[in-house]
């Protein structure tokens, strides 16, 4: 009966077509070409498995109701057979070769990165995903939207819970794509399940992978790699667009950076400033400094009347822009404009009783950054 | 067959005041380096020194009751054969202590060096650090402000030559000595084993003025970058190994002395003698392939 | 051998009164006594952070722990369970059955012995103090991956890597006690093909363990000096690679898993021949088997890397070797069942817990075949599917051979039958609950469930209550178990000297209980 019991839950594994939607049983197939050999392989492991399975369950469920004391079985008195044990060794052996030629075709594929079209570096951050288009002026950050109030179950739940970022990975449908994937804290691992693609961020290392979407479509996926405390927060969305759509795209990002340095010129009031601090402070610092700014101890310092946050603002302003070289706390000088700057370092000097009463302007934060460059 | 008594000792308190030691010592320890940055480890090491001190009375008082038991002749040739078995498993423990840290060698020699600098399966690497060339021994890291590198390394053909040449004539002398208790030769031992302990202070000396001169005059530190680390985890690992086993021989060179071994019984005077030949073999691993190739 | 030992026992026949007994004891059958109970002491402690990690996951949403502490837990569930309960576990029925085994009067190393073991409460109440300290435990994972368990961890990782020493050097000396005892303590006769499979199986154990336990000695090392004293062993910007922690570490990893297998397969080995009435079928090829698994398992410790980016010809070599363990072990899974066959069995609670482990052990060896193929598992890796594999192996398949070595040495060790409905009702809510918990993983997994993650995506939701409501019957299970050894030790039915029918072994030669010291004078072996 066990038996019976488990083939039945094995067999409902393997009917992908009917059970998808709301049970997802089986590994998604995927959208690349990549992704359907490795969900190919997958089925054929299974199978096989399966196979081998019954027969072994077989033959023991078989002599445990046969063979049963209970039924008067007398114990017979063999315990060596050579050829038999010869045969068990060399069978599964063939079997496996059978299974390693087709894997091996598979990864010698996936190990192909080259002739690509686009070149993007993937840098992964505690605990968001940065991507750079190499060649091109494009380079932006992708956090998770998902609010805390979700999360903390004040707030239904959206549709795509935990999956959804303020600015996904954008790339063409059907152009060979490189990732050139790094990390600059910790190991991450950027997977899209419907690509076949898992690499892990290491940082200091680059690791190479690749792929080929033919339909357009938005694409989830999340950080595979224990990464600290937000490792479960950690999204990656991909939209692949045609060709055509994907162009307007880039010339539209390349407008709004020209935008964004019109803006870090400007001045802007303190209200306004505090306002727009405390917004960027909860998607980006508070993750470590707690959003009451008291942090956790021993781990990340507390803001709340720190002696950096109360005192030289020098010292406030560099440690956000440079970050601190081995410690969890990164340079925020590239994540972040000018003006979102200015606004967080004017947040955390002001609240929570931190009474300092500065206030830092963006065209300040943007001569630093124009001079970190050179 | 003749009939022989395996000796198990009744009750014995030993190894839970050992256990208590090695527990005061190992939160000491811990405590004494979480304290190291803020200077407030002195509980730590406090602890530390209770359990040392505490850890090194229980040795010699571990010690003392079994060779005492052994001198008693509680112990059969069978007993004797399990020490010698318990020996041997623990030197391949040792052994074993040093493959992660030379395979740590060879891996950052052959593999990441090399792709760091560019070459390689994962060259590309070298795009995050630009400017940087793989060399070995590496003395410019990929990032200088937080490793600053070395000047130099030793020079292999001078102290660290001569130190292969003392290891490994006190392994001769260790031998003759042990020959020479098997003949009962009693001034021979004492003046082989005198040797020997003598050639193992004389290498723990050039070892340290060579530390020193890589601190002082090289640059050559345990900050300096991955040469450094994998210089001083091995030289440094050994190094200790030597100096346990010096004072093995020293402890073992005063039972000598006192007339404790016989020609056909003498299992700690073996055990010692096997542990110098296995701090030995690892030197001279070191020497080939931390200071020469 | 011409040895033949006799004990000396001048000064105790029986054991010391009072709790000095366990503290000072060099006996084996009381150190074995005493790494069981601190292993069961360990299984409900790492058991309830499990269930605190499944009552978190009960519901997508944050609702009983945070993200930072629900990482603690996954990673002292991960240690204590593997450190604290099951190896310990393999050790203390070592220490009761391996002199009774082979004939000896008691362990090689009897004051070695002891100290082995009461190194392990010091340790574990070190790792478990480091809950209480600023900045919480250790919540890298189990595997304790660079940098994040060196540049970014709490400050309590430095007691942690103490804690790693002091457990390692206890394995050693136990390690070192065992091969000693096998190679030396044999009865006249009892040559090295005579001896009991779960001898051979611990012989090859502690091989293993005294090969790779010195290698994590060296990696946590690595660690410390990366962390205080200015190495760059796991820094790219000194020349390091936090790769090549990994590698350290799983060259410890690979093998410390078959560690906690292979005494398991002695266990079942010696169970299902008794209740089949039937010698085990092909002795000399399971001497064999165990060898070659052994010898495996120090070569293919990549294929928990599949995708750090290891060059392709390192994928490749470390995909073909790890398929091939397949091999041995289906030889094993193969000689247990032609020993069921044409057997008379009957169906006893020790041999429900060593079918139901051949079953489901298999099943996570197939889970473990499908993680080996390298492409495939850039789709599995570090998904709930590899959780669903691991358990698979590591609960119904190490922990129900414990448990079934427990049920059929019970009356040997206390001299008393267990009361066997009770037995019964363990296993069955056991099974139930163990296959409802690890068996809808496999499905979250394929889904794309990451593991370590403390919320999901809502799709994963339905399965996971499921698991979640398996776990607590599984675990609340376990607390008969509690009770029915209690029982035993406390009364019962008493025990026949031979116990089961017919069983082979020199343990069955002696009477129930077993004697505090057993072969006082050797047995002689034909
Ligand atoms: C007791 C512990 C144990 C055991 C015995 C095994 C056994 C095996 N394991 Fe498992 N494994 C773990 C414990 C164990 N594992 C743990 C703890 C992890 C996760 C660690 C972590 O990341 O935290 C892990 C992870 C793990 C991975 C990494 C997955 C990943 O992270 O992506 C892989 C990949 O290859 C793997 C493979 C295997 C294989 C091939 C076996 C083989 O030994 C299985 C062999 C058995 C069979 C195949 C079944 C019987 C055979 C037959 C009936 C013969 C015929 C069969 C065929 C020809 C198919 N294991
Ligand atoms: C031998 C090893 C072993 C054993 C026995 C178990 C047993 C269990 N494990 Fe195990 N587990 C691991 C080894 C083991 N695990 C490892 C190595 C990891 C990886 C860690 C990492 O990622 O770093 C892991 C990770 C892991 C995860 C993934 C966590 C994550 O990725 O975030 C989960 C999730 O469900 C889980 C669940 C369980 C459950 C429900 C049990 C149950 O079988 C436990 C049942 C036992 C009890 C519950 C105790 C007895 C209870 C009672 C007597 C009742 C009394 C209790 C109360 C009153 C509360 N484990
Ligand atoms: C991934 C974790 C993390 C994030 C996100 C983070 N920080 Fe930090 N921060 C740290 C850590 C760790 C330190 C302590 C560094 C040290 O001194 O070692 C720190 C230190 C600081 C300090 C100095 C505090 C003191 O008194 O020493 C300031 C100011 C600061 N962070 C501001 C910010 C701001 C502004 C943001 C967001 C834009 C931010 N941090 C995001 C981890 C983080
Ligand atoms: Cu980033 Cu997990
Ligand atoms: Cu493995």
């Amino acid at each position: 009966m066990k038996v019976t019991r488990l083939i039945t839950l094995l067999i409902s594994v393997s009917s992908v077509s009917y059970a998808r939607a709301e049970w997802a049983l089986n590994m998604p197939r995927g959208v690349t070409e990549i992704s359907h050999s490795v969900f190919d392989l997958h089925m054929i492991i299974f199978w096989i498995c399966v196979a081998i399975g019954v027969v072994v369950f077989g033959v023991m469920f078989w002599s445990i109701f046969h063979h049963r004391k209970s039924r008067g079985a007398q114990a017979h008195h063999f315990h060596e057979n050579t050829l038999v044990e010869i045969i068990w060794t060399l069978v599964p052996f063939a079997i496996l070769i059978a299974m390693a030629i087709p894997a091996t075709a598979t990864l010698v594929k996936m190990y192909d990165p080259s002739d690509a079209d686009i070149d993007i570096q993937v840098t992964g951050y505690q605990w968001k995903w940065r991507y750079q288009y190499l060649g091109e002026d494009i380079d932006f950050f992708s956090n998770t939207t998902t609010p805390l109030e979700q999360i903390n179950n004040q707030e239904e739940k959206g549709e795509h819970y935990l999956l959804e970022v303020d600015n996904p990975l954008v790339i063409p449908a059907g152009k060979k794509v490189r990732f050139l994937i790094t990390s600059v804290d910790v190991i991450h691992s950027w997977w899209v399940p419907d690509f076949a693609v898992k690499k892990d961020a290491i940082p200091g290392f680059i690791n190479e992978s690749w792929t080929n979407v033919p339909e357009p479509g938005i694409y989830r996926g999340q950080c595979t790699e224990l990464c600290g405390k937000n490792h479960g927060f950690m999204p990656i969305v991909v939209d692949v667009r045609p060709q055509a759509e994907y162009e307007l795209w880039v010339t539209q990002q390349k407008n709004m950076k020209a935008q964004e340095v019109a803006l870090a010129k400007q001045s802007i009031s303190m209200e306004e400033l505090m306002a727009k601090g405390e917004a960027v402070y909860k998607t980006t610092c508070a993750a470590c400094h707690q959003v009451n700014g008291e942090g956790i101890a021993n781990v990340f310092p507390g803001l709340k009347a720190s002696p950096i946050a109360i005192g030289d603002i020098n010292q406030h302003i560099d440690i956000v822009l440079n970050g601190k070289t081995g410690s969890a706390m990164q340079a925020f000088r590239e994540q972040l404009s000018a003006v979102d700057l200015a606004a967080v370092i004017t947040y955390e000097r002001n609240a929570w009783g931190n009474n300092t009463g500065d206030k830092v302007e963006p065209a300040t934060i943007d001569e630093l950054k124009v001079a970190a460059k050179q | 067959m003749s009939h022989e008594t395996y000796y198990v000792p009744a009750q014995s308190r030993w190894p839970i005041f050992a256990s208590i030691a090695l527990f005061l010592l190992a939160y000491g320890a811990g405590t004494l380096i979480n304290g190291l940055k803020t200077q407030t480890g002195d509980t730590g090491l406090l602890l530390l020194l209770a359990g040392a001190f505490m850890m090194s009375l229980i040795l010699i008082g571990w010690f003392r009751h079994v060779i005492n038991e052994g001198m008693d002749g509680k112990f059969s040739p069978q007993a004797d054969l399990s020490f010698r078995w318990g020996m041997s498993w623990f030197i391949f423990s040792e052994i074993m202590f040093f493959v992660a840290f030379f395979g740590a060698l060879f891996y950052v020699r052959t593999l990441a060096v090399p792709w760091l600098g560019g070459e390689g399966e994962k060259g590309v690497s070298n795009m995050l650090w630009q400017g940087f060339e793989a060399q070995w021994p590496l003395l410019t890291t990929p990032d200088m402000e937080q490793f600053p590198g070395a000047r130099a390394v030793i020079d292999p053909w001078h102290l660290p030559l001569i130190n292969t040449a003392i290891l490994i004539s006190s392994s001769f002398t260790i031998t003759l000595a042990h020959h020479a208790l098997k003949a009962e030769r009693r001034s021979a031992i004492i003046l082989w084993h005198g040797l020997t302990v003598v050639l193992g202070v004389i290498f723990l000396f050039f070892q340290a003025s060579e530390y020193i001169e890589a601190y002082q005059e090289l640059g050559l530190t345990l900050e300096s970058g991955i040469y450094g680390a994998t210089f001083f985890i091995l030289t440094g690992f050994h190094g200790l190994h030597v100096t346990l086993g010096t004072l093995m021989l020293i402890i073992i060179w005063i039972r000598v002395l006192k007339g404790h071994f016989t020609p056909d019984s003498h299992f700690g005077y073996e055990a010692v003698a096997w542990y110098w030949h296995f701090v030995d073999v690892v030197w001279v691993g070191l020497f080939l392939f931390v200071y020469v190739f | 051998m011409n040895t033949i030992t006799k004990v000396e026992h001048t000064e105790h026949h029986g054991p010391a009164a009072g709790i000095s007994r366990w503290f000072y004891t060099t006996n084996h059958k009381d150190i074995g006594t005493l790494y069981l109970w601190f292993s069961f002491a360990m299984f409900l402690t790492g058991g309830c952070m499990a269930l605190m990690i499944r009552a978190e996951l009960f519901q997508p949403g944050l609702q009983l722990i945070q993200p930072d502490f629900f990482n603690q837990m996954t990673t002292m569930h991960g240690l204590i369970m593997v450190f604290g309960a099951v190896m310990p576990a393999f050790v203390g029925l070592a220490n009761w059955m391996l002199p009774m085994m082979v004939g000896a009067p008691d362990m090689a190393l009897p004051r070695m012995n002891n100290w082995s073991f009461w190194i392990l409460p010091f340790a574990f109440a070190m790792m478990l103090s480091t809950l209480f300290m600023d900045g919480g435990a250790p919540n890298f994972g189990w595997t304790f991956y660079a940098p994040l368990s060196t540049t970014y961890a709490p400050p309590s990782v430095t007691y942690f890597i103490f804690a790693v020493h002091m457990m390692g050097i206890s394995s050693i000396m136990g390690a070192i006690n065992i091969i000693a005892t096998i190679l030396n303590m044999r009865a006249p006769g009892m040559t090295m093909m005579k001896l009991p499979l779960f001898v051979w199986t611990w012989l090859i154990t502690a091989f293993l363990l005294i090969a790779v336990m010195p290698v994590l000695a060296g990696v946590v090392t690595m660690m410390l000096m990366d962390i205080h004293f200015g190495t760059s062993f796991f820094n790219a910007a000194g020349g390091g690679d936090p790769v090549l922690f990994q590698h350290v570490f799983w060259f410890f990893g690979h093998p410390e898993v078959y560690i906690m297998i292979l005494p398991a397969f002695g266990i079942v080995s010696e169970i299902i021949p008794t209740f089949a009435r039937k010698r085990l079928f092909g002795y000399s090829s399971m001497v064999y088997a165990t060898s070659s698994i052994a010898f495996l398992s120090f070569i293919v410790w990549a294929h928990h890397m599949f995708t750090v980016g290891l060059p392709l010809m390192g994928e490749l070599f470390f995909m073909y070797a790890t398929m091939l363990i397949a091999v041995p072990t289906g030889v094993k899974v193969f000689n247990w069942v032609a020993t069921m066959f044409r057997g008379s069995m009957t169906f006893e609670t020790p041999m429900l817990f060593a079918i139901a482990f051949v079953v489901l052990f298999t099943i996570g060896g197939f889970s473990g075949l499908m993680l080996a193929i390298a492409p495939a598992d850039f789709q599995y890796h570090d998904t709930y599917f590899v959780v669903a594999h691991f358990h698979y192996v590591l609960v119904p398949g190490a922990v129900f051979a414990i448990m079934a070595g427990v049920y059929y040495w019970l009356p040997k060790w206390t001299g008393h039958y267990y009361p066997e409905t009770m037995g019964k009702v363990h296993f069955w809510c056991s099974f139930v609950g163990v296959n409802l918990t690890f068996f809808p993983m496999h499905f979250i997994g394929l889904a794309g469930m990451p593991r370590r993650i403390p919320d999901y995506a809502l799709q994963f939701a339905d399965f996971n209550m499921i698991a979640s409501i398996g776990a607590f019957i599984f675990g609340f299970s376990q607390l008969i178990f509690l009770v029915l050894i209690i029982k035993t030790i406390r009364g019962g039915s008493p025990a026949t000297s031979e116990v089961w029918d017919e069983p082979t072994g020199l343990e069955w030669t002696v009477p129930s209980p077993a004697p505090y010291h057993t072969f006082t004078t050797p047995p002689e072996v034909k």
